[in-house]
């Protein structure tokens, strides 16, 4: 795998897209051609962008939902890494598990988010165990994948010189499936998040997500488009450390 | 027929005895690889096994280190039966590169040291001197993509060296590398192993790499593979690039392919042996008829 050389061009492309985007928002509000209810004018939303960044509850609202995003991806890695690896290890194990919980994980789960809420009430635990449960699937796949998928060479060789389980994990197994499952722990990550706005939209009492719910509902559209601004911005730092982070471990392997 | 090691005597480093090997495929139901091999090995010995493609060669040294059990027969090393590997007395060479590709050199070997089982503190000096010795000082901390076939295969000589056991199996190390890095490395290991004394056990296709490197060279029968001849070269090590030029070198290598044909024939269905068989029998035909001298 080459990296890639930087190609400016191709950068000013996408930045000019975001920007003439940015500019049909704040020209089609100055017109007057659409309603200031369906899309607030660009300066409005900056506005409120600021106004809401300096309100308490916005950061409590920010809180409680990387609260239920992180604990909901401990949980699922925890799950995800141990199931994966006991799985993985065996190719029986793989032959009858892996069939399985990627077919679970094509079931759209979101249908059955009635059911968390009565298992776990309507505040942040069913939407740990919401965002946990979709986090999982990513993480165990990807974990099996890259466990069952370490080159047997390097295990006959591991054996041969005498490597015991636990050397044969941390030397050869959790190294050569790395780049796999942190590639599983980001997808994870990000469709965690996912799940999580979307249940707090659903039905939810706290969190931005039910925040920008709660707005819509009270047609105030211009802070609603603030917050959505700032969980797209949220977005792109989640996803922006978890690619530095997946880069990071495939580097050993593909540097040149 | 068991070896009983015999206190004060020459024991054998290790000691094949009526081993057998088969195995189950699901489409061609059970596929027997060895058939009854017996063969002692010297210590300090240099034995080339050699055979056609997928003999079984691989296997019988996959048995002797421990990595394969014979369905019949035993192997003991240093007179003890073996169970499983024995990463105190047997080294492997293979015949791809093994190394991690995300540990440098020096890194892959200490971790083959850790392995073994050898103290922290040992590690980094034997890792060094292994390097050393194979000449990839400068490389030790470079990762396996960034060398070329040939250093990598030296790389995985000198973890095999670096855990210092008594024997060392070799299953085509050369195999997957260009003829002149083969022809070179191959005196290189002649040099390496003149000094060591160790026994070792090198499966080759090369026959030119067998009777280059080997004392005796075993010839194995198509599969199941049983031993056909045993060829002794009593040209002391190392041996010199010219040995290869020399009248013993070519005729042992013409005895040895000579062996070694029918059982390819038999490996690749050829048609050369049978096509001169057809042709002496029309010419025998012929001349009982007298249409011809």
């Amino acid at each position: 795998m080459k990296r890639r050389r930087f190609d400016w061009r191709a950068r000013a492309i996408q930045i000019g897209f975001v920007v003439a985007l940015l500019l049909l928002w704040y020209y089609l509000g100055r017109s007057g051609a659409v309603s200031a209810i369906f899309l607030p004018q660009l300066p409005r939303v900056a506005e409120k962008f600021i106004q809401i960044v300096q309100s308490a509850s916005f950061y409590n609202n920010l809180a409680v939902t990387l609260f239920e995003l992180i604990v909901a991806v401990a949980i699922a890695s925890l799950f995800g890494l141990s199931i994966g690896y006991l799985v993985g290890r065996s190719r029986y194990g793989v032959l009858v598990f892996e069939p399985l919980l990627a077919g679970i994980f094509a079931v759209p789960i979101i249908v059955f988010l009635p059911l968390f809420m009565l298992f776990f009430g309507i505040d942040i635990e069913s939407k740990i165990a919401f965002g946990a449960t979709y986090a999982f699937f990513p993480i165990v796949l990807n974990t099996i994948g890259g466990i069952s998928q370490v080159d047997p060479r390097f295990i006959t060789v591991s054996h041969s010189m005498g490597a015991n389980e636990r050397q044969l994990f941390r030397r050869v197994l959790l190294p050569a499936a790395l780049p796999v499952i942190v590639t599983g722990l980001r997808i994870g990550a990000t469709i965690g998040f996912l799940a999580i706005l979307g249940s707090e939209m659903i039905a939810g009492l706290r969190g931005l997500g039910s925040r920008i719910s709660n707005l819509a509902e009270g047609m105030n559209t211009a802070e609603m488009f603030a917050y959505i601004v700032f969980v797209i911005i949220l977005a792109g730092i989640l996803n922006l450390t978890l690619s530095t982070m997946q880069r990071r471990f495939d580097e050993p392997k593909s540097a040149s | 027929m068991r070896v009983v090691p015999v206190p004060g005597v020459t024991q054998h480093a290790i000691s094949v005895a009526g081993v057998s090997h088969a195995y189950a495929r699901p489409d061609a139901g059970v596929v027997q690889t060895l058939n009854s091999v017996s063969l002692d090995i010297r210590k300090g010995e240099l034995l080339c096994l050699i055979g056609p493609s997928g003999c079984g060669k691989s296997t019988l040294l996959n048995i002797i280190g421990g990595l394969v059990s014979p369905t019949a027969g035993e192997v003991r090393v240093n007179g003890q039966p073996v169970r499983g590997p024995a990463p105190k007395e047997v080294a492997y060479v293979f015949q791809e590169n093994t190394l991690f590709p995300w540990n440098t050199i020096l890194e892959n070997i200490k971790v083959a040291l850790e392995f073994q089982g050898v103290p922290v503190s040992e590690r980094q000096d034997r890792a060094n001197q292994a390097i050393e010795a194979v000449g990839l000082s400068e490389f030790a901390h470079s990762y396996p993509h960034q060398l070329s076939g040939g250093m990598k295969q030296r790389a995985s000589l000198a973890r095999a060296l670096s855990l210092q056991t008594d024997i060392l199996l070799m299953d085509e190390p050369f195999a997957a590398l260009d003829e002149q890095t083969r022809t070179y490395l191959g005196e290189e290991l002649s040099v390496l192993l003149a000094a060591t004394n160790k026994t070792i056990v090198l499966v080759t296709h090369s026959l030119t790499e067998a009777v280059f490197l080997a004392d005796r060279v075993v010839v194995m029968t198509a599969r199941p593979a049983e031993i056909k001849a045993t060829i002794n070269v009593n040209t002391g090590h190392p041996r010199e690039p010219s040995f290869t030029t020399s009248a013993e070198f070519s005729d042992l290598r013409n005895d040895l392919y000579a062996l070694l044909r029918d059982e390819i024939e038999k490996t690749v269905g050829g048609f050369v042996g049978r096509a001169a068989a057809r042709d002496r029998e029309r010419r025998a035909v012929a001349g009982e008829g007298g249409a011809r001298s």
